[in-house]
Order: structure tokens, then sequence, then C-alpha cells
């Protein structure tokens, strides 16, 4: 697959995989509020992925549409980031796993701006919106949650040690992005770290919270080698679109 | 007419006046109550500070809760299908409509507060078992058909009861219903549209979309609730403009609406008493099971344990959640009052 398009695929999955795990919250959030944040979270993710999907699809030039590329893949053609496919948790996990994707996703939509690709960066332009909104909501409850209680400070804590080794992967240059870098499309991944990390700590010292030690194991589901997690999340997501090969809904 | 709560604003402004007033409390009060009737047979609205019979109150929270209630259950049976919606476009649209409901819940709890009931009393009701939602919610969603099933039945027959009650005599109730009334008939158009792409799909989505509508079909028409001669609240609702159609009147009516649309679909609606009465412009339909109805309304449909276990999951689980954001805005707000000492 051409560097290009795989690039394109990577920012598409890792939003519709976090998209459907958000989806899995909605009636079922600690507060109505909840569940509408929540839900709204999920739309735009869905919104980004399905332009993403979509500009993917017409990249590889097969004629896939969006709902090919969503449906009809299989578990190791995802590239989407390891981070977005593990599990909901509790709210305090899910507010974590969101805080630390948002965090990054706001830094890359920023440096999509400058795109050479005009199709990215108009994508971008609606995204980064959409993002700093993500990012309001998901740092005002890691910031309640770990400012708290001492339940929920603890329980977000244990959420980030659980959830912090599979952000290395985010920063992990390889051979695709070095080509998107070359070529103006993207930044380097290595190139949203320094921003990331500002943004990070500001608000974990605000939530009065801890960043673990990087491990060293460095997920690649960017390449298509993921947790165990999404092959049941692919499981239930296409199963009735491809119980009935063909058919239009 | 005193009220255990405290929060009525009548007796407890009568209490400020002193002995003598009350003595005449009685006697005001039929005063009152044929101001308000005057009142609410000229088409005027009653706000929340304005007086009213204690027994409109109650009928009013009963019924805005049991609404409210219905939204927040009724996010379930569709939202069980968001991870599997078909299309990424399908999803986005449940997802939306199951937001909106959420969205209708919130808004209908805080218009009953307007009548001096908190949400986490009514939501405390709801957990308990002791409030009502409807009934329609405790039946199953197996296939992705029944999603367009609820937008296109159940929504439907929302449709026609809460249209009237945008003129409701009770301000915030009928405000609040103009905005409902609009996204329920964007969503009944959306499930309409569903069924409409089933029909006209492969013989399994064909026959997905029969097997739902025979699933929804007699559960939609129960929504109206019990027929005009057993209905407990019908009359003295009617004088009070809170409903303004009796329920055999609203159920005629949705299924004159729908046998055409069903029509269109070229599915069967699974009644064979069914038939066009051309001189009275109405079909005819057959007898409801009012057995099921009482059964499913006492607990024993097939999924109000479920629905409710779903609610009660969420509350408990959650409440780690709400108790952090309390202590958060308490430790905030106690910052603030030491920094400004």
């Amino acid at each position: 697959m051409m560097p290009h398009c795989a690039y394109v695929l990577r920012i598409a999955d890792t939003s519709l995989i976090l998209a459907q795990r958000l989806g899995e919250w909605v009636g079922h959030a600690p507060a109505i509020e909840e569940d509408l944040g929540l839900a709204n979270v999920s739309l735009d993710l869905l919104g980004q992925a399905r332009m993403l999907l979509s500009y993917a699809g017409e990249l590889e030039g097969r004629g896939r549409s969006e709902d090919d590329l969503a449906y009809l893949r299989e578990e190791s053609e995802f590239l989407n980031a390891t981070l977005v496919e593990q599990p909901n948790g509790d709210f305090g996990q899910t507010v974590v796993r969101q805080f630390l994707v948002d965090a990054w996703q706001l830094e890359l939509y920023e440096q999509l701006l400058e795109s050479k690709d005009p199709r990215l960066a108009e994508i971008a332009a609606k995204a980064v919106k959409e993002t700093r909104y993500h990012l309001r909501y998901s740092a005002g409850w890691l910031v309640r949650l770990g400012d708290g209680t001492d339940e929920s400070h603890a329980r977000v804590q244990d959420a980030l040690t659980r959830l912090w080794p599979l952000t290395g992967e985010l920063f992990s240059t390889d051979e695709v992005d070095r080509e998107i870098a070359q070529a103006g499309i993207g930044p380097a991944a290595e190139a949203l770290l320094p921003g990331w990390s500002a943004r990070v700590a500001a608000v974990f010292a605000e939530a009065r919270l801890a960043a673990p030690v990087m491990s060293p194991f460095s997920w690649h589901g960017k390449q298509g080698r993921h947790s165990e997690h999404l092959g049941f999340v692919l499981a239930e997501m296409q199963s009735l679109h491809r119980a009935h090969p063909g058919a239009t809904w | 007419m005193r009220r255990d709560s405290g929060v009525d604003l009548y007796t407890q402004g009568l209490d400020s006046l002193g002995k003598d007033c009350l003595r005449d409390e009685a006697e005001e009060s039929g005063t009152f109550e044929q101001r308000f009737q005057t009142r609410v047979d000229a088409e005027e609205k009653i706000e929340p500070k304005d007086w009213m019979p204690e027994a409109y109150r109650r009928t009013l929270i009963r019924q805005i809760s049991q609404h409210a209630h219905s939204e927040i259950v009724g996010m379930l049976p569709e939202g069980n299908w968001i991870t599997r919606a078909p299309s990424l476009l399908r999803k986005t649209i449940l997802i939306a409509k199951v937001q909106d409901e959420g969205g209708h819940g919130a808004y209908l709890y805080s218009a009953t507060e307007t009548l001096g009931v908190s949400r986490d009393e009514l939501i405390g009701q709801l957990l308990e078992g002791k409030a009502k939602y409807s009934s329609i919610f405790n039946y199953p969603t197996p296939t992705w058909a029944d999603v367009g099933a609820i937008g296109w039945l159940v929504d439907g027959a929302a449709i026609m009861n809460q249209v009237p009650l945008c003129r409701c005599s009770y301000g915030p109730y009928a405000r609040a219903m103009v905005r409902i009334c609009k996204e329920e008939s964007f969503h009944q158009r959306q499930g309409y549209e569903i069924m409409m792409r089933l029909s006209r799909g492969t013989t399994a989505q064909k026959d997905m979309a029969q097997q739902a509508l025979n699933r929804w079909w007699w559960p939609s028409l129960m929504m109206f609730g019990p027929s005009d001669a057993e209905s407990k609240h019908s009359a003295q609702s009617m004088r009070w403009k809170i409903k303004r159609f009796s329920n055999d009147e609203l159920r005629q009516k949705f299924v004159d609406y729908t046998v055409p649309q069903a029509e269109f679909l070229g599915l069967t609606i699974p009644d064979p008493d069914l038939r066009r009465d051309e001189a009275a412009q109405h079909y005819r339909f057959g007898t409801i099971d009012w057995n099921e109805f009482e059964q499913v309304l006492k607990g024993h449909g097939p999924c109000n344990r479920e629905r409710l276990e779903a609610r009660r999951r969420a509350h408990d689980e959650g409440r780690w959640v709400r108790d952090a954001a309390i202590a958060h805005a308490a430790k905030q707000a106690a910052r603030k009052n030491s920094r400004a000492a």
C-alpha cells in the first residue's frame, strides 16, 4: 500500500475505533450529561473517520467506499493506534484513554493544517475545532477525577499506569511517517511529542496525577499488529454487514 | 392541600401571612381553583409560580417524569445496535438519535423540576421500580430491523401522543414538547427510511423488516393506553387541558396514518381483522390483547428486568464519578475562598 494511503488510514482507523468504543457507553454513562457528551465525541470521531476513509479509498484507487473499508477489512489491515482499541473499563479508564488521544489528535490536526495535501488540510481544519472541544471535555473530567476523592484519584492513576505504555506508539516514526514527512503531507510521529508532552503534563499537574515511566516495548497497531482486543471490536462492528454480502442499508 | 415535600409555593406563601389567612384556606382555594380553571379554559399557560391545584401538579409530575423515564430507558433497546449498525451512516444517525433521547430525558426532568421535585428523586423512583415508563421499551430488539420499526412505529405513535402536548396548559411542558416533537418526527422519518431500505432489499432484509413489524405493531397500538372507558386519568386531564384527545381517538389516527405506510413498504400488518371502512374513512383493526399490556405493565414483559438492571448498573457504577465531581467542585470552592481570604 502506498504510504500516503496508509497514513490516511492510520488517522481514519484511530478515529473509527475510538468512536466505536465510545458508542458502547451511550445509555450507560454515569449521568445523562455524560451520555450526551460521550455520544457527541463519538459522533465527531465517526464523522472524521468517514471523511478520511472515503479519502483513503480514493487514494487507493480500487473503488472501495468508506463502508467497504470499515466493514470488510481484516484485523491486520486496520492501522489504528493500539491505544484506542483498549476496552472502556470504568469511566476513569475511558477518560484517560480519551485524554491521551485527544491531546495527540490536537497536535496532529494542528500540524496537518499546514499539509501540502489540501484534502488532509481541509479535513484537519474541521477536525481541529472538534478536537479542542474533546480535549476540554476529557481534561475537565481527568482533573475532576484526579482531584476529586481518594477512590477516583486511585482509579484514574491506575488507568494511566495501564494505558501509558500504549502511548509510545503514537510518537515512534516508521518508514511511512518518514516518507509522509519528507513529502510535506504530515508531521513525523516524533514531531508531535513535545507539544503533546507539554499539554499532558499541565493537565496531570492540575489533576494531581503522576506520569508513569515509559516502558520500552512499543505497540505497532499502526502497522496492523494489534492487541487482543481489536478482533472482538471488529467481530461486533462488522457482524451484521458481513452477514448480508452486497446488501445496502 | 399541604404537601410533605415543603415546596408548595402557595401554602408556603400562606404560612407567612399568618393564621387568619390559613383559616380561609379551603374557601380561598375554591376561588383559586375557579380562577385556575378559567385561565385553562381561556388557553392561558400555567407557569411554575402560578397557583395550581395539588392534583394538577401531581398529575403533571407523574406524566412528565414518566415521559422522562421513557426517554432514558428508551435509549437502551436502540442503543443495543449502535456497535453493530450496518453502515457508518446508519451508525451516525443511530448515535445521534439515541443521544436525542437522552437530551429529551434531561429536558423533561428539568420541566418536572419546575413543579418542585428534583431529578435525583425522580431517578431514585425509577431505579427502585416505583415509577413507570413506557412499556414498549420492555420489548427486545433482536435485529437491525427493530431499530427501523421503533423509529417508524414507536416514534410515530409517540408523535401522535405528543403533538397535542405542545398545547398543554402547563407552560414548561408545552414548550419542551415543541422541540421534542420536531426531533421525534425526524426520528420517525429515519425509522421509516430504514424500513424502506430493508423492504426494497434482499429477501433476508425484507423478511427482517416483516418480522420486526410483526413484533412491534401490537405493542405500538398499546402505547396509547387503555381504551377510553378504562382510562383512569383521562377525563380530568382533558378538563385541565393536559390531554386533548382520547386514547382511542389517537390510536385510530395512528392506524389510519400507518396502514398506508405499511402498504407502501409492501409489508403486511399482522392483524387478520384489519379492513378499510370506506364510509367512516377509517381502518378498523382487531382486538388488542390487553392482558399482554397489563402483564408487561406489571413487570412481566420480556425485558423489564434487563432494562431496570441496566439503568441501575449505570447509576451504581457511576456513583464514584458523580461523587468525585462533587468533591472536586467543593475543593475548588474552598481554594477560591482561601485565596480570597
